[in-house]
């Protein structure tokens, strides 16, 4: 396989930057997009995210490495639209702004996002609500598609953490989503599990959905991520296909 | 701007003294109370300044509210207006005005809130309005801390008790109880939005004073109480020696206002300058 | 991976994404009552299965009369003066607590996250909130108040058909602020203790009013209408400002 090295230069100044991305003309094509310009976002002194411009074609899967720190999480947040950037442009799914596009994305993160008290189909039938779905249909579907028992009435706080973190992706891909951001979904899972969760992002990944993945465990998706994304310090400082790159430089 | 802040200052000390002057030796002395009547002259303008500073608090936090949404900047701007019109219209219309209150005082007051809305929003940006609610919150609660100090001073020794729950004074408590948590808040908040929650509970504080003012008003009508400092006419010679003390006070709260914006403004200059260098800097492995 | 599992994969997500007719991207906005009853239902079913919220909530509530009972130990005449009084500042100890408790369970997991992300509008989640706290302070109310009665040995000689009125909007009054104040407190440091320093001194004109009015049925001296009137005004009032700032408190992070 060819070593694809794609260097993206993160400038901070607001000026011009490698490659014109012109929205209009991405959300054209059918595949859905992120596009990424002078992302900034500090917590006081800290600068979680410092400059970031990237863009991100549809259909694929990518895998975000990087150290503690680096800005995995902080990306993923403000792509959901849960914190808002201290600076910088974010153009999603042909929207502007993440709540805009909110249907058409489902975020998953460490914790579980859902509550310890219900089984796991009560907690789905719950936030499918929130999305406007009534059937039952769904949601037994997105169960099953993670590997789980639709019918299983232990509530969700005395699962194992591999089915935690099972039922939690079947929470994010309930609404049947284009776009997936998920932070560190295999953390704390066994190896079983987590091989079962990646066979199933190949698979949804293969059917047309845009997948970001943050995870320490890149070797879990050797061979099934397209690209793998580099951070550190709040920047993004490499993307190749080839994650042995990384390891021998 | 640096020579205009030691020549106010000096003007304001100067002020001051002469208003001291007055309110001690100048101002006749009062029949039935005495000299302890003299408290007079500092309750009641610190009371005037601080309901002043915290209207400023109010409209600062609805500009800060109201103006990144182009919509509901112009809608507030029109708010503003009618209310001034409201009033104008209010005072020729009502013919028997409550006692004390002169046929006009009702217009300017509104107009008076009208300019001070337009003055803000052209004197002061976005940030710089959040600035001045801050501002204006703190120095607002040390005047009306001096009212509720005052307020038992004078009413101990010339009527006999140390409080009572008449309608100024209990209104002037819980202001104060809604800008000392107003200013609580800022303080324990962790949000990196705190000044929007800020400005939220400045709006419920501000619609609460209203409600405040009639619960208190009926209930004193079936409870009555003692009414300190009297209401009705009051000699025009104590008249001028009041408001000689309320403008010394005024230019006493602006001018530490000032300082306080100065100071909270290159504080967060500083912060962001710090912000910007953490953000320019490359990062060495893990902090 | 191999080929066949690939295809089995692909095979289950595919029948997974036809078993939603439609899924959610194309779906209109979802209405604003069927969110805050579905949230209701939701808080509901999780108070009624952690039952050790509800039951020392229930325990509480109980000592708060008690110990108003050796504390104020008047005769029957005085009691009907203070217990308007007494009634409502025992309810709003009890509010206090219950109010600090709604927003813990959001907090846990970071559910509340899942809910930022979807579409669902952010005032569904305040009014189903804030209901469920209704009902819970209510159930409070119903508890401590024939206790009172009994303890107080109280009997209503004004109309005491308006008591109904002053429970219903005094109750709300406390309640549709305190989850405002509580959602705020969520973002700073000493959560428990800024909800009341928040919430006491804005309801003062609400406390005065539902003390007064209850007094003033009790005691059947006079007439409580100003104050019910007054009640329902703050009512107004704060419910619009609760609601038109719920979404910017919401958003802070």
């Amino acid at each position: 396989m060819a070593t694809l090295l794609r260097l993206s230069s993160a400038s901070f100044k607001k000026t011009s930057f490698p490659f014109v991305i012109d929205l209009n003309a991405a959300s054209a094509q059918s595949d859905p997009v992120i596009a990424i310009s002078n992302l900034t976002k500090q917590f006081g002194r800290f600068a979680a995210l410092r400059g970031v411009t990237a863009a991100f074609e549809g259909r694929r899967l990518y895998a975000i490495l990087g150290d503690n720190g680096a800005g995995k999480t902080t990306l993923l947040r403000v792509l959901a639209g849960l914190v808002q950037p201290t600076a910088g442009k974010i153009g999603i799914l042909g929207e502007n702004n993440p709540r805009a596009a909110c249907r058409q994305f489902g975020y998953m993160a460490h914790p579980s996002l859902l509550y310890d008290e219900m089984s796991g189909m009560e907690n789905l039938r719950y936030f499918a609500r929130l999305y406007g779905m009534r059937d039952a249909g769904p949601c037994r579907g997105a169960i099953a598609a993670v590997g789980l028992d639709p019918e299983l009435q232990r509530p969700v706080g005395q699962y194992s953490q591999g089915m935690r973190q099972r039922i939690s992706l079947a929470r994010a891909l309930l609404h049947d989503p284009k776009l997936l951001l998920l932070d560190e979904p295999f953390s704390n899972v066994d190896i079983r599990s987590a091989r079962e969760m990646v066979k199933l992002l190949t698979a949804m990944r293969d059917a047309g959905k845009t997948i970001f993945v943050v995870t320490h465990q890149a070797s879990l998706l050797d061979g099934a991520a397209d690209e793998f994304i580099w951070m550190q310090s709040g920047q993004i400082v490499n993307r190749t296909s080839d994650r042995s790159f990384m390891e021998t430089a | 701007m640096k020579k205009v802040f030691p020549l106010l200052a000096l003007l304001t000390a100067g002020l001051l003294s002469y208003a001291l002057y007055e309110a001690l030796v100048v101002a006749p002395t009062e029949q039935t109370m005495g000299d302890v009547q003299r408290i007079f002259y500092y309750h009641v303008p610190s009371a005037w300044t601080a309901f002043l500073f915290f209207f400023i608090n109010f409209v600062a936090s609805v500009q800060f509210l109201v103006r990144p949404n182009e919509k509901m900047d112009r809608v507030a701007g029109f708010v503003a207006i009618a209310i001034g019109v409201a009033c104008c219209i209010a005072d020729f219309a009502i013919r028997e005005l409550p006692s004390g209150m002169h046929h006009g005082s009702i217009a300017t007051t509104g107009l008076a809130a009208t300019g001070l809305y337009f003055a803000i929003r052209k004197l002061f940006s976005e940030q710089g309005v959040d600035i001045l609610a801050l501002v204006t919150a703190e120095v607002g609660v040390v005047f009306c801390t001096v009212v509720l100090v005052t307020g038992p001073l004078w009413a101990r020794p010339v009527w006999g008790i140390w409080w009572t729950w008449d309608i100024r004074l209990t209104s002037t408590l819980v202001l104060w109880l809604i800008y000392v948590s107003y200013i609580l808040l800022r303080r324990f908040s962790t949000s990196g939005q705190t000044p929007v929650l800020a400005a939220a509970l400045a709006v419920f504080g501000a619609l609460d004073v209203p409600l405040v003012y009639f619960s208190i008003w009926f209930f004193r009508t079936q409870h009555p109480q003692p009414v300190i400092g009297g209401g009705g006419s009051i000699d025009p010679r104590m008249l001028r020696v009041l408001m000689i003390n309320w403008l010394a006070f005024l230019c006493f709260g602006f001018l530490v206002c000032w300082s306080r914006y100065r100071l909270e403004r290159v504080q967060r200059d500083v912060e962001e300058t710090q912000a910007l260098e953490a953000l320019l800097e490359p990062r060495s492995a893990v902090r | 991976m191999s080929a066949t599992e690939r295809i089995e994969a692909k095979e289950r997500v595919a029948a997974g994404v036809r078993a939603s007719p439609g899924g959610g991207a194309t779906g209109t906005q979802p209405p604003i009552t069927g969110i805050t009853a579905a949230t209701l239902a939701k808080d509901i079913r999780l108070e009624w299965r952690s039952k050790d919220a509800i039951n020392s909530m229930l325990f509480f509530a109980l000592l708060i009369v008690v110990v108003f009972s050796f504390s104020f130990d008047p005769n029957a005449e005085e009691s009907r003066q203070i217990a308007g009084g007494l009634i409502w500042v025992a309810f709003l100890f009890a509010a206090v607590v219950a109010l600090n408790q709604t927003w813990a369970r959001e907090i846990r997991n970071q559910v509340l996250d899942a809910y930022r992300v979807s579409p669902a509008p952010a005032n569904s989640l305040f009014l189903a909130k804030a209901f469920g706290n209704f009902i819970f302070v209510a159930l409070l109310e119903a508890l401590m108040t024939p206790l009172f009665v009994v303890f107080y040995k109280l009997r209503a000689l004004g109309p005491a058909w308006q008591l109904l009125p002053v429970a219903v909007l005094g109750t709300w009054a406390l309640v549709v602020n305190g989850t405002f104040f509580a959602a705020m407190s969520l973002r700073t440091r000493s959560r428990e203790i800024m909800l009341p320093l928040l919430l006491f001194p804005i309801s003062i004109p609400a406390l005065l009013s539902m003390v007064e009015a209850t007094t003033a049925i009790l005691t059947g001296e006079e007439n409580a209408r100003f104050w019910i009137l007054l009640l329902a005004t703050y009512d107004v009032m704060f419910t619009t400002a609760c609601l038109a700032l719920f979404p910017r408190v919401l958003e802070a992070e």
